[in-house]
């Protein structure tokens, strides 16, 4: 066994108390107001702490209002999507030490979608783009007694676009989906890619077709913000080029 | 306040609810109401797999599975629930298969499996490949292969309403169900739904403790919406301490990690599960490798400055197994401690992680009144539920079985109920008991706060009855938690409004806790004996003479107003298997 670093790391933490913070967040209440408006709140956090914590410490001990949503608390549920000092992030994957603590952090609900309250969206028209892309295997004739069978390398084809947790940290990104919310978006897309690449799959053309569309996938134009801010690692833009490529090549 | 009708209504969209909504919308009128969006439930943190005696890479059979889920919940299963959860497993996991998920492939095309703590070949011989996986991101896949079936069903979902009360209404001298009544997150609105057949797969009530694997919002609101109308809990004092969770935060790492090969050590870098385990070593079962765990710590060969954790050692492990089979928890490593697994041991401690017990059911998934009497129209599946499958301690993989297994069958036998049924007509005020709640916490101007309440009982069931219990212990904590729900009624709110009041909602959750932990603890303190996850120093061995019977928690108002819990029992059903002492 290696020598634990952990002791390291927790003797330097012993040295360092918390840190004061400076969280900026947009706040919008309807009820109260209906102007959008930027508040901040200092609270004491230990920087290997998640942004997350933060606003639950301002929930908790100073301002009860504060409404955003959050489950898991480790980056697998995709409630919890926020522009965290201009970027799309996790809350819960985003700890305060490596986004420059010494500044105000700002946090505002992540953008083209609806806000309905603090940093809480409308996803209807996210999970609208996904439904309409037929995100479910569709195949044909007899079911087989036992499993379909899949070699490693056909299952291995689709496994970056299976990880996706839905969170609209990508779409919510892309500028062209800023500005024209008919734009399918990058989450619906990579939800394509992981059925049309699926070998298993028989409705490949469908979906191309339902993505050759006016709003399909020739509205990318590869900024990479996807990519860039998808908390799972996906290659987003990729993805995408791929389905581009296939409606090219009609393979697939 | 708006009234809704359907034949079936779901209330949750993990893998419980969406596994019984695929089933019920094809037969029924069915809506399910979720507390959250669907993919966002707790499912998608299970990571491991789901097992099933496919044996696709190694002899294996359903009866093998049946043995290992009885002794592994150490004979409280019910074992002609164990017996259909192992049968079954094997269409529930080539279910999941055609309708899509990608699981992980033999060099054959076909599902391959993996070794998980518990499941052994020929009762207890040697580790099994039982464990049918997708890297360790099974939970996710499932959710999310689910999901993708209910929008290829059409399955209409009402999103972010959470259910707070469920209507009984005695019709002939028998308690049936009429329907639930929800709150609207988005408006505040209240709405009832009256419906047929009702089916609870709202997960689990991890949240009471402090160190645990649990999603925020896993608070047990159907187990508190059962019990607050006088229906029984089973076995709650039977709770679920996962042997590895990150040191301090309580996120899980697989246990798929030590079926890969990872090991568990101490601060001499000793394998110490070979004392505890011989035979099963690192793959003991849970309840026994986190007891082991703490035993360590407790004799001082815990690590780290406190001495408070042990590690979980994957570097011996190629960097590309650690890839292909566990990206996700190495990520997490290095996301939250910044550590690099391949070159440095993970520092892990038990987190509380899963409820054996719930509201009980037969195994059609109807819930029962009382040890045999059912309540008409009225089902639970999954983590809410205690079958009971899983008895004094689950094994790995069999979660994400039972939501699979039993979701499916109440599902099916909820809208077969709610064909041949007509509706119960609804009580006066139906929604009376929802209105007041939420206005009295919206209006009260009581001085404590939800969230200092909440963290003193998180840390008195840390303290109390997590791993160790003695009758001190546990007596501190059911007179800690009777303090908390005096003070509870003395909570409010900052948050007034209507629109997405989560403050309120964390304020009712708050509720939840505290009436479950009150009926887990006075469980635990009537059980004089020692029990798969339920440990009493006091009472080191099993007893089967006295304690071999599932608890029955009944709420009891007196004539003073007051509630209490009041316990009975009930037997355990057994088929094959007689007890026998507990090896690994």
């Amino acid at each position: 066994m290696a020598t634990p670093t952990l002791d390291k790391m927790e003797a330097a933490a012993a040295a360092s108390p918390y840190i004061t913070v400076t969280f900026r967040i947009r706040r919008y209440n309807p009820e109260v107001s209906a102007e959008a408006e930027w508040q901040d709140f200092q609270i004491e956090i230990d920087p290997k702490e998640r942004v997350l914590d933060g606003l639950h410490k301002i929930k908790w001990d100073l301002d009860g209002t504060l409404t955003f949503r959050r489950s898991c608390a480790h980056g697998i549920c995709g409630s919890d999507a926020m522009r965290i000092n201009g970027k799309n992030r996790l809350a819960c994957k985003t700890l305060i030490k490596d986004i420059n603590p010494e500044k105000p952090i700002t946090v505002e609900a992540i953008k083209g979608l609806t806000v309905m309250k603090d940093l809480v969206v409308d996803m209807e028209p996210f999970f609208q783009a996904y439904r309409d892309v037929m995100p479910f295997l569709v195949t044909k004739g007899n079911e087989p007694t036992r499993e379909r069978l899949q070699s490693a390398e056909d299952r291995e084809r689709f496994d970056d676009t299976t990880k996706c947790i839905l969170c609209a940290a990508c779409t919510s990104s892309c500028p062209v989906f800023w500005n024209d919310g008919q734009y399918f978006g990058p989450a619906a897309i990579v939800n394509a890619h992981r059925f049309i690449f699926d070998s298993r799959d028989e409705a490949g053309e469908q979906r191309l077709e339902i993505l050759n569309d006016k709003d399909g996938v020739w509205r990318c134009r590869t900024t990479f913000n996807c990519t860039d801010a998808c908390p799972r690692g996906i290659e987003v833009t990729k993805a995408i080029q791929e389905v581009k490529r296939a409606l090219i090549t009609r393979r697939f | 306040m708006k009234i809704h009708k359907y034949d079936t209504v779901i209330v949750g969209a993990g893998g419980a609810g969406m596994r019984a909504a695929i089933e019920a919308t094809k037969r029924s009128r069915t809506a399910v109401l979720t507390k959250l969006y669907p993919t966002r439930s707790h499912t998608g943190a299970a990571q491991g797999g789901m097992a099933a005696a496919l044996a696709n890479v190694e002899d294996d059979n359903w009866e093998w599975h049946t043995f290992d889920t009885v002794k592994g919940g150490d004979y409280l299963v019910d074992q002609d629930a164990a017996e259909i959860l192992a049968k079954e497993a094997i269409d529930a996991v080539l279910d999941l298969e055609k309708m899509g998920l990608p699981f992980n492939r033999t060099p054959d095309g076909t599902i391959d499996q993996r070794r998980f703590g518990g499941h052994s070949r020929n009762h207890g011989e040697a580790p099994v490949r039982r464990s049918c996986y997708a890297a360790d991101r099974t939970g996710h896949m499932i959710l999310q292969t689910l999901y993708q079936n209910c929008v290829k069903e059409g399955v209409e979902f009402f999103n972010e309403f959470y259910v707070l009360d469920q209507l009984l209404v005695e019709v002939d001298g028998v308690k049936k169900s009429a329907g639930v009544v929800a709150y609207e997150l988005a408006t505040g609105e209240i709405h009832v739904f009256q419906a047929k057949a009702v089916i609870y797969a709202s997960g689990g009530t991890g949240k009471f403790f402090k160190v645990t694997s649990n999603a925020h919002t896993l608070t047990g609101d159907g187990q508190a919406a059962c019990y607050r109308r006088g229906l029984p809990l089973e076995d709650m004092e039977f709770f679920q301490f996962h042997p590895t969770g990150i040191w301090r935060m309580g996120i899980l790492l697989t246990e798929g990690a030590r079926g890969e090969g990872g090991i568990l050590r101490n601060k001499d870098g000793e394998r110490f599960m070979e004392k505890y385990a011989p035979v099963m070593k690192d793959l003991a079962s849970r309840d026994v490798v986190s007891r082991s765990i703490y035993t360590e710590i407790r004799e001082g060969r815990g690590c780290g400055p406190a001495g408070d954790h042990v590690y979980l050692d994957l570097t011996h492990l190629p960097p590309e197994q650690l890839d292909a089979k566990l990206p996700d928890i190495t990520e997490f490593a290095r996301t939250y401690l910044g550590i690099e697994p391949y070159t440095d041991p993970i520092p892990i401690q038990p987190t509380a992680h899963y409820a054996m017990g719930g509201i009980p059911t037969n195994v059609e998934g109807e819930v029962l009144a009382d040890n045999t009497t059912v309540v008409p129209g009225l089902y639970a599946a999954g983590e809410v539920a205690c079958v009971s499958v899983h008895g004094a301690n689950r094994l790995g993989t069999n979660s994400l079985l039972d939501i699979n297994v039993f979701g499916k069958r109440s599902g099916i036998a909820a809208a077969k109920y709610a064909a041949e049924n007509d509706y119960v007509e609804l009580p006066e005020n139906p929604a009376q008991q929802v209105a007041d709640l939420v206005e009295h916490l919206r209006n009260s101007t009581g001085t404590e706060r939800v969230a200092d309440l909440r963290l003193e009982l998180q840390e008195t069931m840390d303290a109390n009855v997590m791993v160790f219990r003695t009758e001190q212990t546990i007596k501190t904590a059911v007179e800690k938690i009777a303090e908390l729900r005096e003070r509870y009624k003395n909570v409010s709110v900052q948050d007034k409004g209507k629109r997405f009041n989560t403050d309120l909602l964390e304020a009712i959750e708050l509720g939840n806790l505290l009436d479950l932990a009150e009926v887990m603890a006075v469980s635990a303190l009537a059980r004089k004996e020692s029990r798969g996850g339920h440990y009493r120093e006091d009472y080191p061995n099993r007893d089967d003479v006295n304690f071999m019977r599932h608890t029955m928690a009944y709420r009891e108002v007196g004539a003073d107003g007051k509630d209490s819990v009041r316990l009975d029992y009930k037997p355990v059903v057994v088929t094959r298997y007689q007890p026998m002492e507990r090896k690994y």
